[in-house]
């Protein structure tokens, strides 16, 4: 099996996806000849040609609007959004059209496009460059919002969105895009959107999170073992719309504790949502209060100060301590 | 409502100094312009009339329109030509700062220096500036400073500091965004203003696509606000040429949907943009409104530090608008005009290179990222859960600091 990055991962799953169907058409700005500022589209132009890799002028609410037209006419439009920052350019389309056609034609034109855009921070960007704003659009009725964590997951999930006969939001951690590599198969793979992952099993605590902040989570439950004798069980969210209540009900009704990590600002964030649900369906089996660790309330700092915005394993690790301690 | 207790709202406004709107501005009569009378719709051919091109210095620097050409003292030639050489140079050390590690990305303009300095010299003080991000050299007109230009693109937000006396906007990252801001501003001063300010804004060929800056033109347009719009064409948006931004040979024809008038100009030719922004400054400045103007120049190096254009464009395009450097030409000028001699280029790049030289210290002596104020400017009084939000962030801190993170 090859070892790739997300960015690889990514672009082979977008190669096989148009490949296999013509209808999966790609389109966005700068993703053609120059195959995308994180070269997630790089070679696709030159194998499908500029009908289906389609370099559009400036413009988000253009690229999402047209996609929604383009999805109503039977194509599989997958949009680049070149940074998440800028979906707020496209927040009429997103919201107006590309979520509600198919409710407002009563079923006759669905929508089933993608759009990809990369979000977060820790790459030392400039401002509007490193947002988390998932929660918005999970907040948006008739999307469905995804966040791969790893170059195989992200292949697989991007399969799945596409094939998904409805709008879905891919949100990628360009954190991630090539901070390390991963088997993935040749052939391709699709998950479950709405599944979350049980990636690592324990008994003390629950930990949930997804996207760039499963590896300092993951961080955080080595740490525990070591340094604390906590066996954390560890969640991958993966689909934050539909949410998989099921799962994360499951796990904290055996370890009784959670805490949540998301890097996005914390009112009204994924964590709050976590939090309402496990409070209706688990409320019995919780020994403490669950605790979030998130972004703070703020815009996203200047990148000399991002590592202090950003959740650690050290925060982590305490927030599990604090939870353990509660009596 | 009684009569007093009308005149008693109007005692209450002013006694609030921070209310926007002035008692004193408060128009007695109000005012409500009819519209235009609707135009006979039965013409057979619209004539839309002509969007004039201005050129003054041709690429060998030799005037080819004397009739435009700026009467300008010769210390003024040569204070817009330091300014020029002032910003080539600080986008060259910005980026062998950058190769080294020591600046994060950033956009260049070289190429763009006639473009950046004959936009901004009409302007004066008590005008606005509504910049995008690749707008060194007129910031540096306008008085930011070159440490603070540093300690932005390194990722510092104290460099967002607008310097005192200077009315500008902080630039746009948000492509086209600001303009809508700038467009605000300048109906703001419309309402407000007693010494007929103006706002200039500039944005790239690129941003031109984006549905807010159609909507600026269009409420600039109606509300007759007195406002420049200088799109300045260097020929990409990232790796898109500007062939594939716009289905229309020029963007200066735009105007004419929005009934503006508009000029293209030779953006590489600092005199043709002196004379064409002066002209639309002070149409602003009398009350005759918007105006906008397509600089056409060339983005000589890179989209920013992230970018390799290789990929998207080829040497001899770049190779020939190098035949079109803009301070190339402005120097032969100057030289045929006998202000300036090969000595006087010489020492000129020196001191330049010097003043930036000695920007780049101060910048390093004031490189400290400064983590703990994060929350300090998102509202005017912190509400209680951010105040709490900051002590658990300031406690994470102090807590890293004692662990020697
Ligand atoms: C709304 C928005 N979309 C996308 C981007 C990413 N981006 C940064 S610069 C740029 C190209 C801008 O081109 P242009 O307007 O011609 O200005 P130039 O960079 O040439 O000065 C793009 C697409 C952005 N900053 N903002
Ligand atoms: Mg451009």
């Amino acid at each position: 099996m090859p070892q790739l990055t997300m960015a690889e991962s990514l672009n082979l799953a977008l190669d096989q996806s148009m490949a296999a169907d013509d209808a999966v058409c790609v389109i966005g700005e700068d993703i053609g000849v120059n195959g995308g500022v994180f070269r997630i589209t790089k070679g696709l132009l030159e194998k499908y040609g500029e009908d289906r890799v389609i370099d559009t002028p400036l413009a988000e609410n253009g690229i999402i609007g047209a996609a929604v037209g383009m999805a109503i006419y039977g194509l599989k439009p997958v949009a680049e959004i070149q940074f998440s920052g800028f979906m707020m350019q496209a927040f009429d389309q997103i919201e107006q059209n590309m979520a509600r056609m198919r409710n407002r034609s009563r079923g006759r034109y669905p929508v089933p496009m993608v759009l990809r855009t990369p979000y977060g921070g820790g790459i030392r960007a400039v401002e509007h460059h490193s947002e988390s704003r998932e929660a918005y659009w999970a907040h948006t009725p008739g999307l469905k919002v995804v966040i791969p964590s790893g170059p195989r997951n992200a292949r697989s999930l991007l399969h799945a969105a596409i094939n998904d006969p409805d709008p879905v939001i891919f949100y990628e951690p360009k954190a991630v895009y090539r901070a390390f590599r991963e088997d993935v198969p040749d052939e391709p793979e699709s998950l479950e959107i709405g599944k979350a992952q049980v990636v690592r099993e324990g008994s003390d605590i629950t930990l949930i999170a997804y996207g760039a902040m499963m590896r300092p989570t993951l961080e955080a439950a080595e740490d525990l073992v070591d340094l604390h004798q906590v066996n954390a069980e560890v969640i991958d969210l993966l689909s934050i719309s539909p949410m998989d209540t099921q799962t994360l009900v499951d796990s904290v009704s055996k370890t009784g504790r959670c805490v949540i990590v998301h890097e996005g600002p914390r009112t009204c964030g994924v964590a709050a949502e976590i939090i309402a649900r496990l409070n209706e369906h688990a409320f019995e089996h919780l020994e403490a209060p669950i605790k979030r660790i998130t972004g703070y309330d703020i815009h996203f700092p200047f990148f000399q100060v991002e590592q202090h915005y950003l959740p650690d394993p050290d925060t982590i690790v305490e927030a599990v301590q604090q939870t353990l301690a509660y009596e | 409502m009684s009569k007093e207790t009308v005149h008693d709202r109007t005692k209450v406004t002013p006694s609030a100094p921070e209310l926007a709107v002035k008692s004193s501005h408060i128009p007695r009569r109000p005012k409500i312009t009819p519209p235009k009378p609707r135009k006979d719709i039965s013409t057979p051919t619209i004539a839309l009339g002509e969007i004039p091109n201005l050129q003054i210095l041709n690429e060998k620097g030799e005037i080819s329109d004397p009739s435009h050409e700026p009467n300008l003292e010769p210390a003024e030639l040569l204070r817009i030509y330091r300014a020029m050489v002032l910003t080539r140079k600080l986008d060259t050390r910005m980026l062998t700062m950058q190769r080294q590690g020591e600046m994060g990305t950033f956009a260049p303009g070289m190429g763009q220096e006639a473009t950046q300095i004959g936009q901004i010299y009409p302007l004066t003080k008590k005008d606005w500036f509504a910049p995008s991000y690749r707008s060194f050299g007129a910031q540096l007109w306008r008085g930011w400073t070159i440490e603070g230009l540093m300690l932005l693109w390194d990722g510092f937000s104290e460099g967002f500091e607008i310097p005192d006396g200077v009315n500008d906007l902080p630039f746009s990252i948000v492509i086209g965004s600001h303009v809508a801001t700038a467009t605000g501003v300048a109906m703001g001063i419309k309402r407000r203003d007693d010494d007929d300010a103006v706002v200039l804004t500039n944005f790239g060929d690129g941003a031109f696509s984006q549905g807010i800056v159609a909507e600026s033109l269009n409420f600039a347009a109606v509300d007759n606000a007195p406002i420049v719009f200088v799109c300045e064409n260097n020929g990409y948006a990232i790796s898109m040429p500007v062939q594939r931004q716009t289905g229309a040979d020029y963007l200066a024809g735009r105007s004419v949907g929005y009934g503006i008038p508009s000029m293209r100009v030779d953006g590489n030719d600092v005199l043709a943009m002196i004379v064409a922004t002066t002209d639309a400054v002070e149409r602003a400045r009398k009350g005759e409104g918007p105006t906008l103007l397509e600089a056409v120049t060339y983005r000589m190096s890179l989209h920013t530090t992230a970018d390799d254009p290789k990929v998207y464009r080829n040497e001899e395009e770049v190779e020939y608008w190098k035949t079109r450097c803009p301070l190339a030409r402005f120097e032969i000028y100057l030289k045929n005009k006998n202000l300036l001699d090969d000595a006087a280029i010489e020492r000129t790049a020196a001191e330049c290179e010097q003043e930036v030289i000695e920007g780049r210290e101060r910048f390093r002596g004031r490189a400290t990222a400064n983590p703990r104020e994060v929350f300090d400017s998102m509202y005017e009084k912190l509400p209680p859960e951010l105040e709490d939000q900051k002590r658990e962030y300031l406690s994470k801190l102090d807590r890293k600091n004692e662990e020697g993170h």
